[in-house]
C-alpha cells in the first residue's frame, strides 16, 4: 500500500491509500487515517504526494490446531454465500474463507464435538445457484459419506438455500447419514455473527442420528437455540432476520439447545453399512409461474408452450383467472405436465370448493397438497427426469418422496 | 508545583447526542423508563482480525459463555438496532448538523465520509461494534489561554444503556442505540484546570448554538485525557458537571504526582527485581479477633490471607489523606474479584483489629520498619486472586504512572474502571456506501450557521443593555429566540423578560413547575397591558392568581364607584381609608388581577377623589 500525503486548504493529512471498491466513483480516492479512519476526498480538490510504501502483512497463523482423536468425523463443504466467506477489508472485496484451519480457529467449541475435515466445492452466491451446482454437491455428498464420514455439512448461501435443500433431498438415494445445510444471515466477520451458533449447530445435527437432508438455522432472534427443519418443508421466510428459515406446514424436526437435540416429529434414522448414490437426471425444463391480477396470456401461452412442466403458484386455494384455463388445457392436450401449489405459501390447495378450481382439475392440473412452490418445482424437475407420461408424473408427484407432503394439515 | 511546572496535557473527548431520529434507522431518539416491550438474548464473538489473530482474553469470556440481555420498546427499536436488518442510509439531517458543528470548530470537511467498525464487545452495541465516521478534520477553537486543536469530529452510533450487570449476563436496553453522536477530540493543548473549564464551556456553546443538539442529563459527556510530562495518559470517564472538571482534573495531577513520588521513594529503598509474591495464611492470627469484618468472614469459614508488601511502609496512606495508594489497591480489588475491600499495615491498628494481631503478623511476615501488608477475607481462591492483584499493581508502583481508564466521581476524585483499551480494531462499513459531501452543500450550511452562542451574549449586551451575567443565562437558554420574539412584540425591558426565562424558569423548575414559550407570552402580554406587575411573575406563572377580562378602565371605574359608596368613611379617614378600600376592592378583584395594580389604580383614584372632592 501506499502511503501518501494529501493537501487540502489549509489540510495536510498522511494516510494508506486504499484501493477503490468496484463501483464506487473513480475521481475520488480514499486514505485510511494512522488512527484507522477511512475517509474520502475529490482527487481534483487535493493534491496527493506519495511519501512511502507499507506492505501488507501475511496472516499471522499460531502453532497448528490439534484435532482430537475418537471423535465423530464431519465434512464441511463450502459452496459459497456469507457463511464461507470472508472481507478483504482492503480490497472490500469478498473471498472463501473455509479452511479447516480457519473454522477452527474461530470456533474452537467445535474441537470438541467432532473432527472437522472443511473443503471448498466452489464459491458462488446462492442466487447464482443452478440446477448443475446441486448435482455437483449431491454427488461429492455421497462420495464423503460413502468414504466414512459421519455426517456432512455444506455451508450455502441462504437466498436459494431451500432450493438446495429441496434438490438434495430427491437426489440423495438411501440417505444413511445425515447432510445438513446451513447459513448465516450476518456475516462472519461480525461478532454478532448468527454463523456461530448455526455451525455448531449443524455439525451436532451432522453427528446426531438424523438421516435427513435438514436445514439448521437460528429459531428466534435470540443466540440460544437453532431448528432442525426438513429439506423440503423449509422456506426463506424474511429477507434479513436469523430466524428468517420457517417450517412451513409443519413443524421443524427438532431443536439444537444447550449443545442438546430435541426432537419434535419422527424422522429417519441412522444406518450402518449402507451406499447413498445420487439419482441426478433432472429435466431442467421446468417454469415456476406466479399468477397475479392482470397476468398476460399471450406469456403464459409462450411459457406453456416452452417448457415440459409447469408449477402455478396459485391464488388462494389453487386458481388462476379463467381466461388462462384454455390455454392450460391446451398445454395439458400436448402433454406439458401443469401442477398446482399457491402462493399462499401456508395451507394446501384444494381445488373442489370453487368452479375454477374444479375446472382447473377437470383440465388435469394436478394439485400437489400443501407442497411448497419451489419444492414443487425442484420434484417436477426430477420427475420428468425420469417420465413424462402423465399418469406416472402424476403418481409420482402425488407420492410423499422426501417427507414433501403432510399427511395431516397440523394446527400450530 | 503549580500546573504547568509539571507539564501537565490535557485533552478532551466530547461527545453530544444530537437531536434527530436515529442515524441509521427511522427510530425516535426517546429513552423509556418503563418496563420493556420485550427482551432478546444475545452472545458476542471475539473475530478474526485483518491478521488472523483473534484476542485470547476476549474469547476467553466469549467461552465462558457470557450473554447479553436487550431490552426494547416497540415505539423506538426496529430490526435495525436489534442487528436483524442491515442500517438504512446515514441520516441526512444528522450529517448536515455534523458538519454545521464542524464548520463552526474551524475544521475541514471531507468529501466523502466513510463510516467505519469500530469493534466493541462488552454488548453495548448488538452488532459487536460502533458505526462512526470522520465528518471534519484539524479544527480548533480559540479561547483566552490560546488555541486548542481539534483533530477530528466524528459522527457516530449512540450505544445501548447498560441497565444491570449479573454474574454472567448485562442487561442492555435499546432505546438509545442508534442517536446520532458528534464526537469532538481535542489534542492534549490543554495546559491547566481552569482552561479546560473554559475549553469544556467553549465547545458547550458551540454545540448548543446550533439549537439542534439533545439536552438533559446524559446527552453530553465529557472524557478527560491527562498526562504528566512523559508519563502515561489516564482517561477520565462520566464527568457529569462541567463544574467537577477543574475539581477533577486537579485531583488527578495530585494522584499522578503521588504515584511519581511513591515510585521515587520506592525505587530509593528497594530494588524491584526483590519485589516477591509472598502470601501468607493469618487465619490463626485472627481467631479471637474483635474485628467483626474478619469474625464473619472466619464464621462463613472463609480464610483471611495476607500479602507482604516489601519497601511499602507509609506509601499506602492514612485514614485522612485524600489520596492514597492504599485506596487504589482496594479499588483494583474490587473491580476484578468484586471483594468489597481490604486493609494494610498503614491503617491498623484499627477496625477492631489489635496492635497483637498487628505484630504477630509483622513477626510472622519478617517485616522491617519500611516493609507493609495486605490483608484480605474470603474463600482461599479469590483471596489469592485479590492479593495477586494487589501484588501486580504494587509492582508497577515501581515504574510510577501506569495507564488506565478512571470514572470521575462526584466529589471530583476518580477511582479505577478498567485498564486503558488498545487502540480500538476499525474496519469500514460494507454495508453502507460512501457519502459524497459537495461543495454546494457544504457552502450552504456555511452560509446558514447559527450565530454563536459567545456572539450572541455580546449582542444581547450591546443591543439589549443586559448585564455579562444575564446576558449569559438568556443567550444559552433554550428560550433565547423566543426573549427575542417578546422584546421586538412587545415594549418591555429586556431585563425583565430574561430574568423572567431564566432565573424565574429556574425556580419554577425546582418546584416542578415547567413552563413553556406559550404560558411566558401570556404574562408578558399582561406585562404589557400592566395588568400585572413585574414582580407578580412568579405567582402569575404558578397558577396561583388568574387575570380574567378586566381592564385597567373597569377596575378604575369600579373603584371610583367604591369610593363614592363609602364616601363618609372615605371623609373621615382620609387617606388612611386606603387599607381598608384595598380590602374591599381585593374581595371583588382577587385572582383576576394583579394587587399590585389595584394599588396602585386605587391609589390614584383615591388622591383625586381627595383632592377633587373637598
Amino acid at each position: 500500500m501506499k502511503l501518501v500525503r494529501i493537501k487540502k486548504n489549509g489540510l495536510q493529512l498522511e494516510g494508506y491509500l486504499l484501493p477503490r471498491y468496484e463501483l464506487e466513483e473513480k475521481n475520488y480516492i480514499t486514505i485510511k487515517l494512522k488512527n484507522g479512519y477511512n475517509v474520502g476526498f475529490k482527487l481534483d480538490e487535493i493534491e496527493v504526494e506519495e511519501i512511502g510504501e507499507k506492505k501488507i502483512k501475511k496472516a499471522y497463523l499460531s502453532e497448528k490446531i490439534k484435532q482430537k482423536e475418537n471423535l465423530p468425523q464431519v465434512k464441511i463443504i463450502g459452496t459459497g454465500g456469507t457463511i464461507s466467506s470472508k472481507i478483504d477489508y482492503e480490497t472490500g472485496a469478498v473471498k472463501p474463507a473455509l479452511t479447516s484451519e480457519e473454522i477452527l480457529r474461530n470456533n474452537p467449541e467445535l474441537l470438541n464435538l467432532a473432527r472437522i475435515d472443511a473443503e471448498i466445492l466452489f464459491n458462488i452466491l446462492s442466487e447464482n445457484m443452478q440446477p448443475k451446482h446441486w448435482i455437483k454437491i449431491a454427488e461429492k455428498v455421497s462420495k464423503e459419506l460413502n468414504s466414512g464420514f459421519d455426517g456432512v455439512v455444506i455451508a450455502h448461501g441462504t437466498d436459494t438455500m431451500h432450493f438446495t435443500s429441496a434438490a438434495l433431498s430427491f437426489m440423495l438415494k438411501n440417505l444413511y447419514k445425515p447432510v445438513v445445510l446451513v447459513g448465516s444471515q450476518r456475516s462472519s466477520d461480525r461478532p454478532s455473527s448468527d454463523a456461530f451458533l448455526n455451525l455448531y449447530a449443524a455439525i451436532l445435527v451432522a453427528i446426531s442420528d438424523i438421516a435427513e437432508v435438514t436445514v439448521v438455522m437460528h429459531s428466534s432472534s435470540n443466540d440460544d437455540a437453532c431448528y432442525i427443519h426438513r429439506g423440503t418443508k423449509v422456506r426463506k421466510m424474511h429477507t434479513s432476520r436469523r430466524d428468517a428459515f420457517k417450517s412451513i406446514n409443519t413443524q421443524p424436526i427438532g431443536m439444537v439447545k444447550n449443545g442438546k437435540i430435541h426432537i419434535f416429529m419422527p424422522y429417519r434414522k441412522r444406518k450402518k453399512d449402507e451406499t447413498v448414490y445420487v439419482d441426478k437426471t433432472l429435466n431442467e425444463k421446468v417454469f415456476l409461474l406466479k399468477i397475479f391480477p392482470g397476468i398476460d396470456k399471450e406469456i403464459v401461452e409462450k411459457i406453456v408452450d416452452k417448457f415440459d412442466g409447469i408449477v402455478i403458484e396459485g391464488t388462494g386455494l389453487g386458481h388462476v383467472p379463467e381466461y388462462l384455463i384454455d390455454v392450460l388445457e391446451k398445454g395439458i392436450n400436448e402433454g406439458k405436465i401443469i401442477c398446482m401449489t399457491s402462493q399462499t405459501i401456508y395451507g394446501r390447495v384444494n381445488m373442489n370448493v370453487y368452479a375454477t378450481g374444479r375446472k382447473l382439475l377437470s383440465i388435469g392440473v394436478i394439485p400437489l397438497e400443501d407442497m411448497l412452490p419451489e419444492v414443487a418445482y425442484v420434484k417436477l424437475m426430477y420427475v420428468l427426469g425420469k417420465t413424462k407420461d402423465y399418469n406416472k408424473v402424476k403418481e409420482l408427484m402425488l407420492k410423499n418422496i422426501a417427507g414433501e407432503i403432510s399427511d395431516r394439515s397440523l394446527y400450530s | 508545583m503549580s500546573g504547568n511546572d509539571l507539564n501537565v496535557k490535557i485533552g478532551f473527548e466530547i461527545h453530544q447526542q444530537l437531536n434527530t431520529r436515529k442515524l441509521f434507522c427511522n427510530c425516535k431518539s426517546t429513552l423509556i423508563n418503563r418496563d420493556p416491550d420485550f427482551i432478546i438474548v444475545r452472545k458476542l464473538k471475539p473475530v478474526q482480525s485483518e491478521l488472523g489473530e483473534i484476542d485470547r482474553a476476549a474469547l476467553q469470556e466469549y467461552l465462558k459463555g457470557k450473554t447479553y440481555v436487550y431490552e426494547g420498546f416497540y415505539e423506538n427499536t426496529c430490526l435495525v438496532e436489534l442487528d436483524e436488518e442491515p442500517p438504512h442510509l446515514p441520516n441526512q439531517e444528522a450529517i448536515d448538523i455534523a458538519i454545521e458543528i464542524a464548520l463552526l470548530l474551524n475544521a475541514t470537511i471531507v468529501d466523502e465520509i466513510h463510516f467505519m467498525r469500530k469493534i466493541v464487545i462488552d454488548g453495548s452495541n448488538v452488532s459487536g461494534f460502533q458505526r462512526t465516521a470522520i465528518i471534519g478534520l484539524n479544527g480548533y477553537i480559540e479561547t483566552e489561554y490560546g488555541k486548542v486543536r481539534i483533530p477530528t469530529i466524528c459522527l457516530e452510533e449512540e450505544a445501548a444503556r447498560k441497565i444491570r450487570e449479573e454474574k454472567d449476563r448485562i442487561v442492555y436496553r435499546l432505546d438509545r442505540l442508534g442517536i446520532p453522536l458528534v464526537e469532538i477530540s481535542t489534542s492534549p493543548d490543554i495546559k491547566s484546570p481552569e482552561e479546560a473549564l473554559e475549553v469544556a464551556l467553549k465547545i458547550g456553546d458551540v454545540l448548543r448554538s446550533t439549537g439542534k443538539v439533545r439536552k438533559g442529563i446524559g446527552s453530553i459527556r465529557q472524557d478527560i485525557n491527562i498526562s504528566i510530562g512523559d508519563n502515561p495518559r489516564i482517561e477520565v470517564k462520566g464527568v457529569q458537571e462541567l463544574e467537577l472538571i477543574p475539581e477533577v482534573i486537579k485531583y488527578e495531577i495530585e494522584r499522578q504526582k503521588h504515584l511519581l513520588e511513591i515510585k521515587e521513594e520506592l525505587n530509593k529503598r528497594i530494588d524491584k527485581k526483590s519485589f516477591k509474591f509472598e502470601i501468607y495464611d493469618l487465619s490463626s492470627i485472627f481467631k479471637n479477633t474483635k474485628c467483626k469484618i474478619l469474625r464473619k468472614a472466619l464464621n462463613k469459614k472463609e480464610v483471611i490471607l495476607g500479602l507482604k508488601l516489601k519497601g511499602f511502609a507509609g506509601l499506602l496512606g492514612k485514614p485522612k489523606d485524600k489520596i492514597r495508594f492504599g485506596k487504589e489497591l482496594a479499588e483494583y480489588v474490587r473491580v476484578r474479584t468484586g471483594i468489597k475491600g481490604i486493609f494494610h499495615s498503614d491503617e491498623l491498628p484499627a477496625y477492631g483489629i489489635s496492635e497483637e494481631e498487628v505484630n504477630a503478623i509483622r513477626n510472622l511476615m519478617n517485616l522491617s520498619n519500611l516493609d507493609a501488608f495486605v490483608i484480605v477475607a474470603s474463600d482461599n481462591k479469590r483471596a489469592r486472586e485479590a492479593l495477586e492483584v494487589v501484588y501486580e499493581r504494587c509492582l508497577k508502583a515501581f515504574d510510577g504512572i501506569i495507564e488506565e481508564t478512571r470514572a470521575a466521581n462526584e466529589d471530583g476524585t476518580t477511582s479505577y474502571m478498567r485498564p486503558l483499551p488498545t487502540a480500538a480494531r476499525m474496519y469500514p462499513e460494507t454495508d453502507i456506501p460512501p457519502v459524497k459531501v459537495s461543495k454546494e452543500r457544504i457552502e450552504w450550511i456555511r452560509k446558514n450557521l447559527p450565530e454563536l452562542i459567545d456572539q450572541r451574549i455580546k449582542r444581547y449586551m450591546s443591543q439589549y443593555k443586559l448585564s455579562e451575567e444575564l446576558a449569559k443565562k438568556v443567550a444559552r437558554s433554550e428560550f433565547f429566540k423566543f426573549f427575542e420574539e417578546i422584546i421586538s412584540k412587545y415594549k418591555l425591558q429586556p431585563k425583565i423578560v430574561a430574568w423572567a426565562l431564566t432565573d424565574v424558569y429556574k425556580e419554577l423548575r425546582r418546584e416542578n413547575i415547567l413552563v413553556d414559550e406559550k404560558k411566558y407570552e401570556e404574562v408578558f402580554e399582561l406585562l404589557n397591558k400592566g395588568l400585572i406587575s413585574k414582580e407578580a411573575i412568579p405567582d402569575y406563572l404558578r397558577g396561583k392568581f388568574k387575570v380574567e377580562h378586566v381592564t385597567v378602565d373597569d377596575l378604575r371605574k369600579r373603584i371610583s364607584e367604591i369610593i363614592y359608596e363609602r364616601r363618609d368613611y372615605v371623609n373621615k379617614q382620609r387617606f388612611k381609608a386606603i387599607k381598608g378600600l384595598m380590602g374591599i376592592v381585593m374581595k371583588e378583584f382577587r385572582g383576576k388581577i394583579d394587587g399590585k395594580i389595584v394599588y396602585k389604580i386605587l391609589e390614584e383614584e383615591l388622591k383625586k377623589y381627595l383632592n377633587e372632592g373637598r
